[in-house]
């Protein structure tokens, strides 16, 4: 913390709370920081729809009282974090990155995490862009304009939890929330550079948030360190009613044992499928990893390729699903490129569906059949590092292919069965890129031990962006 | 629907089946969605599964 009351701009979410609870800083002049890195620094990277700074500053000074009072803070306590702008802020529209979702009425209450992040001591500052209805992997968007990377805002951020992404890059917040359906979480922590947790499929509650794919969406935290990803995930853990597909799971604490090591553990890196359609940089930085935790195996994940495609297909459909009645009313408001995807996913036949959910049942007993082997296996996150925004194309395995839809590739098969997975960032040059962390279901304490390994180690790290953007003197 | 004429046909058919305002404009880019989601369709589709094989539309572990 440096002593300094207002720099906080790169200290984490363990290094506030810390400074909160002894009295070092106000939760006060934390959140008053915050405002000021937001009010100066997010023009340039477009990462916030809406900044929360009155409901901020209330719950701040609760925090301040309580402690002047004497009453125990909570983990978090005054810890500025930001929200993609599809989970439910009480007071404002739920957008989920449309315009069609601008007429709808406030939300009521906020989304269960919110809550439970709030309950833990954190101050919500405001919700982020992303992706229309999160169909999206650039962090793009027609109506609000593109989330821009910190590290270079002339390109993406992924998607779509891309301002997500950029927020907690640019050192505006040190914690976000995002939604993961088919690498939402783990593209923009790849292309930012951050970690992300995508956990298993049912472990955090989606009780109001806007849903895009039932069977496949996820919710989770991005940081820039592993120790504030499982210090917000385990302040979020815990069964909800609201959340109809809400796993019983007892509170499975992940802090304390982060620091265990990995000598334990079996380690392993995707092959086949996972080490082609990527750029050397994909490749470079599994290998770092790998080389790093000493994971010499390398396993076939099954049918890879096949489980991508099931998944593109599920989420074409079930998205269609979702919006048809929008689709047939108010089409002219999406975005172009979103509202031909859904239109196409409205005609593909059930048929064609079922067989995808017949091979996802398939492809899970296989996947679980692995982990009796082995306890974590590494893999890319994203084919490449964050390309320019705009870029309609790449070349990968040496064809132009579609660059949208092909960002996906090796963070689909994985949450296509649940999986609970950190993407953990390495810092190449001059673009860092990420690296999954796989974990078998439920042991996302496994995927966060090692990722927090790794950081000790050196070998991945948020880097902080070249341009300061979180600390430009405000005005 | 294998040939474009055909797909193109199902489109048109499908839009007024399902009451789906599609504007001329927009129907390349559905076209080339669809292609490439029938494409993947047929790869899943051509995995061999047993009759008994149940479907899991959501995951649990």
């Amino acid at each position: 913390m440096s002593g300094s009351t207002t720099d906080t701009a790169l200290a984490s979410a363990v290094e506030i709370a810390g400074a909160v609870s002894s009295g070092d800083l106000t939760a006060s002049a934390v959140v008053d920081a915050a405002l000021m890195r937001i009010a100066a620094g997010d023009k340039a990277i477009n990462s916030f729809t809406a900044v929360t700074a009155d409901r901020a500053r209330a719950k701040a000074a609760a925090i301040d009282a309580a402690r002047a009072e004497g009453r125990p803070l909570g983990p978090l306590a005054g810890v500025p974090f930001a929200v993609k702008n599809l989970f439910d802020v009480a007071g404002l529209p739920t957008l989920a990155g449309s315009k069609i979702n601008r007429n709808r009425p406030p939300a009521k209450r906020d989304a269960t995490l919110i809550e439970r992040l709030e309950a833990a001591g954190a101050v919500l500052v405001g919700a982020l862009n992303m992706g229309e209805y999160a169909y999206d992997f650039t962090g793009e968007n027609v109506h609000q304009g593109p989330s821009r990377n910190p590290h270079d805002p002339s390109r993406m951020t992924g998607g779509s939890s891309g301002g997500s992404g950029a927020a907690v890059a640019a050192g505006l917040v040190p914690l976000s929330l995002g939604s993961d359906t088919n690498g939402s979480i783990r593209v923009p922590a790849s292309f930012c550079g951050l970690f992300g947790l995508k956990p298993t499929y049912g472990r955090l509650s989606r009780a109001r948030s806007f849903p895009f794919v039932a069977s496949l969406d996820h919710v989770g935290p991005l940081a820039r360190s592993a120790r504030d990803l499982a210090l917000a995930y385990d302040a979020m853990q815990g069964y909800d009613a609201d959340d109809p597909v809400a796993a019983q799971r007892p509170f499975e604490p992940t802090l304390a044992a982060l620091e265990r090591g990995t000598q334990d553990l079996r380690i392993a890196v995707a092959g086949g499928y996972f080490r082609r359609s990527a750029f050397p940089e994909a490749i470079a930085a599994v290998d770092r990893v790998a080389a790093a935790l000493g994971a010499a195996r390398e396993i076939e994940v099954p049918e890879a390729a096949r489980a991508r495609a099931a998944a593109y297909v599920i989420t074409t459909a079930e998205g269609a699903s979702l919006h048809l009645d929008r689709l047939r009313t108010r089409a002219r408001e999406f975005d172009p490129a979103v509202r031909d995807r859904l239109i196409s996913g409205a005609m593909v036949p059930a048929a064609l569906v079922s067989r995808a959910q017949k091979f996802r049942r398939w492809y899970r007993d296989q996947m679980l059949a692995l982990f009796a082997d082995v306890d974590a296996i590494v893999a890319p996150a994203t084919p490449c590092p964050a390309p320019a925004i705009g870029q309609q194309t790449f070349v990968l395995d040496g064809v132009e292919q579609p660059l949208r839809a092909n960002i996906g590739v090796h963070t689909q098969p994985i949450s296509f069965v649940g999986l609970p997975v950190v993407a953990v960032p390495v810092p190449l040059s001059p673009l860092p890129i990420g690296v999954q962390i796989i974990a078998a279901p439920w042991r996302e304490d496994v995927a966060l031990r090692i990722a927090y390994a790794l950081e000790v180690a050196g070998v991945v790290a948020a880097p902080r962006p070249g341009n300061d953007i979180g600390r430009r003197p405000a005005g | 629907m294998t040939t474009p004429d055909a797909l193109n046909d199902f489109i048109d058919a499908a839009a007024r089946a399902l009451d789906l305002p599609v504007e001329p404009a927009w129907k390349p880019a559905i076209r080339a969605n669809l292609e490439v989601t029938l494409r993947l369709a047929a790869l899943v589709g051509s995995f061999a599964l047993p009759d008994e094989a149940e479907p899991a539309p959501v995951f649990v572990a």
